[in-house]
């Protein structure tokens, strides 16, 4: 469902990107893992079609996004790691403008807006403007206006960050259900027990390049087999451990 | 373990180590257009107008006071009247300006979270805000004082002496209004939450500045100049050795600059100026430090606003149908988004005085009366027709201009649904154009009925003025998303940018063009109705021909540019 074929992002002489190879089928919850500046936002971007990668391509259900933009991201759902949205209009205003960028609109579209407002309990602030709103109040909300118009792939860059618990559990619910139906979730975030806990598969990115990629089990299967504890201690091999030994040492000072 | 007694406190930092950012955000923000291509014409561009800017003004006001200078007895009087003038109405704009900027430096800036939990002495961090107020608010009016001081230096030959007189008269002039702007802020967030003040302010400010525009206008100063309007010489100079404001630091200003310049340095408005200013900043601090806290705390708390989800809006909805649900929720949300920010829609205030002032002075222009035949009464609706012009363009530059640039934050969720740009764009032109085009319309209507001119001029105007409204609409959203500013906290700031310069050059060369191509035609119509020489019929038509492809260039050319700009925009 989503094919990345070579896929690399330059910013003059830093390649935040290199030469990604990636393919999530439908039906998979995809984990995107790596430190901070890792690739992972960047390459989210790319494919929701808001960054033009320097080289690769693109597929969102066979259809490249650079060729074909309007049909690909008719396909897609973005939910980006800042929440901003148009602080002048209310939540519902927010949902119906953003069904109307997918040309839906009617009673079904209304409907499933209050059912969504309302499983984010959201649905007595429907009416109240966005600059208002707290910051996970904001987060629910994009994450409800991007599952509006049923989209085939949804991508998603740190899901959780401001959300409160019972949202958190209603997310990872909501994720693992419509993976089940058949939809595609490509998620990228730096919480290990987050993907530990909902991802089908993971990958490791690390300087733009993936560094490991399996399921869980086979991630830490690899990681037992290189001498390391679980998915904690492979992630920081993989990805520079140094930093963590430094701490204790920078604490202890 | 025990616990300690007390917390030795940690030194507050200094006011220099808390404005440090704000002066390193300046410095690197210049290294950084160094550094691109278009950084460096950037900045010769602005400077070259800047420089022709000074040397018009300095051009114009050398004369004028060459010509007060040899005029005896009451020539010094007329200098020392106008620049008290200049200064009381840069008064009352810093005075304004200054309540705005403190509402946002004091209470809604970004970096206050970190500088309020921080260790940072209540002395330190008003002074750090007020100086930055005053910075933000000054900086304009400094630019315009510059020529205006240089200009009577000058002729008066002040000397080198004169401009330390001047920077120790202008420095205290503008710290009187930042402070005591920046107390009146601090005194209504107290009263009112800083967010609905806001509201409030921008509302008030443009009621007071709109006000003053109508009442100066309505008192109609031109008929002051007339000589019959003075009883003698005496009476005349008598009004003009009383002084205009003697209470407002602008006068002090004009009494210490001109007693230096004509006569001997008078120290008293020194005195007041320095300790006026002094006193204001006492004052200021002693209420900040009273009721910052408290303020600031209220500030964070916003004001719960709720949608209306009346029969208005369902109707808007129901009449915009037909434009599918691509684009009516485009425009919906537009409408939406510019009527619930205040300091948005507020600008129709200005707007509405800007279209009474306009046709205000139509209506008093003095082409009634023996001598002022057919020719003079249609020939001044034609080029006034460029005047309407240049009303429109300032508008397109309030409203159309910064739409692109607006949306900043919220791009990623364009950019990564299915819509083309295109249609974006095009939502934006039509939902800015069609009450521009109302407007225009109606000004031109309503001035050519009052002018009563010929058919031909009538048809003329009204189709120039409508296709003038579409080139410079065109222009207006074009070239503010060939030069966005997506980082802008305020769409009042995005028309001020280089951009925006930008654009109203573009605007007064093509208002220009289309007035310079149309002068033959209808030059050669009205010669023929006044004279009765016959017109060329290729004359004609060539010349309206070229006007119009002009305007459509303007419309299409630039939002051709930006469609493409959009589509390749990155974030």
């Amino acid at each position: 469902m989503i094919q990345l074929t070579g896929l690399t992002k330059r910013y003059g002489s830093f390649t935040a990107v290199d030469a990604l190879d990636l393919e999530v089928p439908a039906g998979q919850l995809f984990g995107f893992l790596g430190p901070n500046g890792a690739g992972k936002t960047t390459t989210l971007r790319m494919i929701a079609g808001i960054l033009r990668p320097s080289g690769g391509t693109v597929r969102i259900g066979g259809i490249d996004i650079t060729a074909n933009p309007a049909a690909a991201k008719a396909k897609l759902g973005y939910i980006p790691d800042r929440p901003f949205i148009y602080e002048k209009l209310s939540g519902a205003e927010f949902l119906r403008f953003v069904a109307g960028l997918y040309s839906q609109d009617g009673a079904a579209m209304e409907r499933r807006m209050d059912e969504l407002l309302a499983l984010f309990d959201l649905a007595e602030w429907k009416h109240e403007l966005v600059e208002s709103y707290s910051h996970g109040m904001r987060q629910k909300l994009i994450i409800a206006s991007a599952f509006l118009h049923r989209p085939d792939v949804i991508v998603v860059d740190e899901p959780m960050v401001g959300l409160d618990p019972k949202a958190a559990r209603i997310l990872k619910d909501l994720f693992r259900e419509y993976t089940r139906r058949g939809h595609t979730i490509l998620m990228s975030t730096h919480t290990l027990e987050v993907a530990e806990d909902v991802c089908d598969r993971i990958a490791i990115i690390q300087g733009g390049r993936i560094r490991a990629s399996g399921t869980v089990t086979e991630l830490v299967t690899s990681a037992e087999a290189s001498g390391q504890r679980g998915l904690e201690g492979y992630f920081l091999q993989l990805t520079g451990e140094r930093a963590a030994r430094e701490l204790v040492e920078v604490l202890d000072a | 373990m025990p616990e300690m007694a007390s917390a030795p406190s940690l030194p507050s930092p200094t006011l220099a180590h808390v404005l440090s950012p704000k002066v390193r955000t300046v410095r690197n923000r210049s290294r950084a257009d160094d550094s691109e291509r278009s950084g460096a014409w950037r900045w010769t561009l602005l400077a070259l107008i800047g420089a022709a800017f000074w040397a018009g003004v300095m051009l114009v006001l050398v004369r004028l006071l060459r010509y007060f200078k040899n005029t005896p007895e009451i020539g010094a009087l007329l200098a020392g009247k106008l620049l008290g003038l200049v200064f009381l109405s840069f008064f009352a704009i810093l005075l304004l300006s200054n309540i705005i900027t403190a509402l946002s430096s004091f209470f809604l800036a970004r970096d206050l979270d970190m500088l309020v939990s921080a260790p940072v002495d209540w002395l330190t961090l008003y002074g750090a805000k007020l100086l930055e107020t005053l910075v933000h608010s000054s900086w304009m009016v400094v630019l315009m004082a510059v020529p205006i001081l240089a200009a009577y230096g000058y002729v008066y030959e002040g000397g080198a002496g004169f401009v330390l007189l001047a920077l120790g008269t202008t420095l205290p002039y503008l710290i009187i209004p930042a402070a005591v702007g920046a107390a009146l802020t601090l005194l209504l967030v107290n009263i009112f939450p800083a967010r609905r003040t806001r509201d409030l302010l921008s509302v008030v400010a443009i009621l007071a500045v709109g006000a003053l525009v109508l009442l100066f206008r309505l008192l109609r100063p031109e008929q002051l100049a007339r000589p019959e309007g003075l009883r003698s010489l005496v009476d005349f100079i008598a009004l003009l050795r009383t002084p205009t404001s003697p209470f407002l630091p602008s006068d002090w200003v004009q009494r210490a600059i001109m007693s230096a310049l004509t006569d001997r340095l008078d120290v008293l408005p020194l005195y007041l100026l320095w300790s006026t200013a002094a006193a204001a900043v006492v004052v200021g601090a002693m209420l900040h430090r009273a009721l910052y806290a408290g303020g600031f705390s209220k500030a964070q708390e916003s004001a719960q606003q709720w949608a209306r989800t009346g029969m208005l809006p369902r109707l808007g909805r129901a009449a915009l149908a037909p434009l599918g649900i691509l684009r009516r929720e485009l425009v919906c949300k537009e409408v939406r988004v510019f009527f619930r920010d205040t300091t948005q829609w507020s600008q129709l205030i200005l707007l509405a005085v800007l279209v009474v002032v306009y046709v205000f002075n139509v209506k008093f222009l003095p082409l009634r009366g023996q001598g002022i035949g057919f020719l003079l009464v249609n020939v001044v609706p034609f080029l006034n027709l460029g005047l309407s012009g240049f009303v429109l363009a300032s508008i397109a530059a309030r409203f159309i201009f910064p739409s692109v640039s607006v949306e900043g934050r919220t791009l990623w969720l364009l950019k990564s649904s299915p819509l083309p740009m295109r249609e974006l764009l095009w939502s934006k032109y039509w939902t800015g154009t069609l009450p521009l085009l109302a407007l225009a319309l109606l000004i031109v209507g309503v001035t050519d009925g009052l002018l009563k001119v010929s058919p031909f001029i009538y048809a003329v105007s009204v189709f120039t003025i409508a296709f003038l409204t579409f080139a410079v609409a065109g222009l207006a959203l074009g070239l503010g998303a060939i030069f966005p500013r997506y980082e802008s906290e305020s769409a009042a700031q995005i028309p001020t940018s280089f951009g925006g310069l930008v654009f109203m050059l573009s605007s007064a060369v093509l208002i220009g063009a289309v007035v310079l191509l149309e002068a033959r035609p209808v030059y050669s119509y009205l010669s023929q109705e006044a004279f009765g020489t016959v017109a060329d019929p290729t004359d004609m038509v060539v010349g309206f021909a070229l006007a119009l492809a002009v305007c459509l260039a303007g419309t299409f050319v630039p939002l051709t540019v930006a469609v493409r700009r959009l589509e390749r925009l990155e974030l």
